[in-house]
């Protein structure tokens, strides 16, 4: 195929070549990647404050950072890897990218409404970061539980407050436009279920995030007229109720767990079954269980407050409605594992990273049905087990998939390919270092260390040592995909348009795709899964959209 | 699909069961248990531990075996089987974690009532709780109007409360530190120093901001909440000291925030409580103290 020249398309006021990726561009490619790299900046920050973390937790003693410094450092930490990484990768990265190939459109809906979503991120960061070296940053944990907030410097945790309202304001700009690009924007003649999955997954997490995004801006405006208004809706000593924050905050950072997971599933769905060269398996079910785990995700909130006071019958019911979220999710998981069976398994980078996030996360799920059982819950709430726990299933799972999701489809972006032994290096790296780093953390919860300290008793020192070495191996491992990356994008392996010889439409164009996605018409992809049928045999390099479209070599 | 014959399944299977059951049973993960609810937490560890690992050996043993018997050979460029999915083979694993949760979820509950967590605690506490808490709170019980004040203590989990011989101790959560107030003895101290074997029912306030208290060797935690006066209730029962945690985020000294909870044998109880009394020179002729 043919790259159209992007003069054809582009009014003139809009900069060309390199220069659009610094622009508010309206292409869905170019925003994806606009998040993509803005994520990974962020990351890197973020992944540097956990060094800090770590390196005070290698002794015992509060001695490398003040205690106020490493408050703010935790906060900005969970911050940063929360609403400036995870989110905006796995949603406004790899969802702007990916779905207008998807549904087979041109661009997402309100291609405005996107740009000006992205661009409320680096201001949001800058802001956030910055905040540190101006005014000190906030200090009461990326929760920010009132009466701490309310007490901490101010000025810190207004900025705060400031820059998540601003990444949720985004996040519901990108939600809006995905659910309106997968239900209206769909190319004539596909239907919902002939979808791949990656869009029921962001379909289901855009819903969670127009539903409970606005209730975290409501809660925080709230804080913030106690702190500069001097209100008393949270302020126990002028009457308010600090429970009620909890409730609120976690109505929406509960959903926040699966707006950060449910795109990482739909992307782990995406890279699979090509990897495997077999189709995906129960795709039904699987549609089910995103939308059932939608609905049960926006009625566990509670079961992060089980010792904060709640009646009895509260934590009971909150118990068993998180405890069935372990149905759908491991739905999902069993069909996976029924992908890999009997496939052709690549053993390719992202088909390590896709495999080690099956086991992370299935490790991360298991530890949160034990952690859905009050009794249980009691012992090891806001201990270092709910770290380890919680890590497994962000890093182990959605940081896994974001690392396999760039080695699958970074020759889409560029291309050309990863270079395969580096990838296999910073895997082996990043596995190994994040066990190190996270397994410990659960025996130090269960024994007596609780999160968010800098000092620790002394018996722990050993566990907390092996636990800093893996962070500092997960460190090191980004250097070998850092260096694949950067270098891969002028002298790595040219790619070709579909070096996977994938069914999905995002592979049925050039690599790089052309502005506004296909030369000629999009193609209807109505088995994007379809490997392994006899009649696929249709060359994809020689299949003009018309042939897609008419059903040519496809079911 | 190319299962395995249903002969090695089984035994896989089995194996996997035994060696799940084992890993539960036996590896110690926990510190020491040292009140009447701890027993009852562990047992509950022990099911959830096993259960885990059945579960997480199965599906890694799946995802490494796949990668080993399925990875493409070099050369072969082909696609596997065209399976789309199994009806029956999805009721299965369906059906299998839903029973799994639904147990889990009955066997914790029924835990959750044995560690005392379901008594209704605002009735108990409306009772007997009001003369000490209304002094404690009364500003914070006052704002809070409307309701009838005293239905506004929070019970935390905890056993034997309300019994007779309950030992009751005011705690109250500052930054950076628990104050432990005995009412009957008149004592104010830094540590908690209780009798092998009695109730204790801490009644809990804090002064500042969310703290919590925490003794891993108890397994029990209760968030202290400012305007939320919190009760909860334990019985030690093996003698030694452990540590007492702040486990919620409340300023920078938060990790340094901890104390120490002393387990008497009670005639040493006793002899501390003789030691500490304010009042010494009274105590031998008056016996007001109960525990005296």
């Amino acid at each position: 195929m043919t790259v159209a020249s992007p003069n054809d398309f582009q009014d003139s006021l809009q900069p060309q070549g390199w220069l659009r990726y610094f622009s508010f561009s309206l292409d869905h490619k170019v925003i994806g990647l606009q998040y993509l790299v803005t994520g990974f900046l962020f990351y890197f920050i973020g992944g540097a404050m956990a060094g800090v973390i770590r390196a005070e937790l290698a002794s015992p003693i509060s001695d490398f950072v003040s205690r106020e410094t490493y408050n703010e450092v935790l906060t900005l930490h969970g911050t940063v890897m929360i609403f400036l990484w995870i989110v905006p990768v796995v949603n406004g990265g790899f969802g702007n990218y990916l779905i207008p190939f998807y549904v087979g459109a041109r661009d997402m809906a309100f291609p405005r409404l996107n740009a000006v979503a992205f661009w409320m991120i680096p201001p949001a960061g800058i802001l956030l970061i910055g905040s540190y070296f101006i005014t000190g940053s906030a200090q009461s944990g990326w929760t920010a539980y009132p009466p701490l907030s309310l007490t901490t410097p101010a000025l810190g945790q207004v900025v705060w407050i400031v820059s998540v309202l601003l990444l949720g304001g985004s996040s519901i700009f990108g939600g809006i436009n995905f659910i309106a690009t997968v239900l209206k924007l769909r190319r004539p003649g596909l239907r919902l279920m002939q979808l791949p999955m990656y869009c029921w997954a962001m379909l289901g997490t855009s819903i969670l995030v127009v539903l409970s995004t606005p209730v975290l801006a409501g809660t925080l405006l709230l804080l913030s007229f106690d702190i500069v208004a001097h209100t008393g809706f949270f302020n126990p000593a002028l009457g308010g109720n600090v429970v009620v924050y909890q409730h609120l905050f976690w109505f929406y950072s509960h959903p926040a767990v699966y707006i950060m997971v449910l795109p990482a599933f739909g992307l782990v769905s995406e890279i699979l079954p090509i990897h495997a060269r077999k189709p995906l398996f129960g795709y039904t079910t699987m549609v089910y269980s995103i939308m059932a785990i939608v609905v049960l995700g926006l009625v566990v909130w509670a079961h992060h407050m089980f010792t904060s006071g709640t009646p009895p019958w509260m934590r009971l019911f909150f118990t068993i409605a998180t405890s069935f979220i372990a149905v759908p999710t491991g739905i999902k998981f069993f069909n996976w594992l029924a992908t890999l069976w009997g496939g052709k398994l690549a053993l390719n980078s992202a088909m390590l990273f896709s495999c080690a996030f099956i086991v992370n996360f299935v490790f991360g799920g298991i530890t949160g049905v034990a952690l859905a059982q009050v009794p249980f819950d009691i012992h090891v709430h806001d201990t270092y087990f709910v770290v380890g726990h919680f890590h497994y299933i962000v890093y182990g799972g959605t940081v896994f998939v974001i690392f396999a999701s760039i080695y699958h489809w970074y020759p889409k972006f560029t291309g050309r390919l990863l270079n395969e032994d580096l990838g296999r290096l910073h895997f082996l790296l990043t596995f190994v270092g994040f066990n190190l780093c996270f397994a410990p953390q659960h025996w130090l919860g269960l024994n007596g260390m609780p999160r968010r300290v800098a000092e620790y008793d002394p018996s722990f020192t050993t566990l907390n040592q092996i636990s800093s070495v893996g962070a500092l191996l997960m460190a090191i491992s980004s250097l070998p995909f850092l260096y694949n990356v950067l270098v891969s994008a002028f002298r790595g392996q040219v790619a070709g348009d579909n070096p996977w010889n994938a069914l999905t439409p995002e592979w049925l164009t050039s690599s790089p795709p052309p502005v506004e996605n296909w030369i000629g018409e999009a193609p209807l992809v109505k088995h994007p899964y379809g490997y392994g049928v006899e009649e696929d045999t249709l060359s994809v390099e020689a299949a003009t959209g018309r042939d897609l479209w008419s059903g040519a070599g496809r079911r | 699909m190319p299962i395995p014959s249903s002969l090695v399944t089984l035994l896989v299977g089995m194996a996997l069961v035994l060696s799940g059951l084992w890993v539960g049973y036996n590896v110690d993960l926990l510190p020491l248990d040292a009140s009447a609810n701890a027993p009852v937490y562990d047992s509950l560890f022990r099911v959830l531990f096993s259960i885990g690992t059945i579960l997480f050996l199965g599906i890694v043993g799946l995802v490494v075996f796949s990668l080993v018997r399925f990875r493409r050979r070099a050369g072969d460029q082909t696609d596997g089987l065209a399976i789309e999915g199994n009806l029956p083979l999805e009721l299965v694993w369906t059906a299998i974690p839903a029973i799994v949760v639904l147990f889990v979820g009955l066997y914790s509950y029924d835990i959750y009532q044995r560690m005392g967590g379901m008594s209704s605690l605002n009735d108990h506490s409306a009772m007997h709780q009001m003369p000490a808490m209304e002094t404690m709170e009364a500003s914070a019980i006052a704002v809070e109007g409307g309701k009838e004040p005293a239905a506004r203590v929070w019970g935390g989990i905890g056993t034997g409360a309300g019994e007779a011989n309950v030992l009751p101790v005011e705690v109250t959560a500052m930054q950076f530190a628990f104050i432990f107030h005995y009412p009957e003895a008149d004592i104010t101290s830094g540590e908690l120093h209780v009798p092998n074997g009695r109730p204790v029912e801490l009644r809990m306030k804090a002064n500042d901001v969310i703290h919590a208290f925490w003794v891993p060797q108890f397994r029990l935690k209760q968030d202290v909440v400012p305007g939320q006066p919190t009760v909860l209730t334990f019985t030690p029962t093996k003698a030694g000291s452990y540590p007492i945690i702040c486990a919620e985020l409340c300023g920078p000294y938060h990790g340094g925030m901890r104390s120490t909870v002393v387990v008497h044998e009670p005639d040493a109880y006793d002899a501390w409580l003789q030691k500490n009394s304010p009042v010494k020179a009274t105590v031998a002729s008056a016996p007001s103290t109960p525990t005296a």
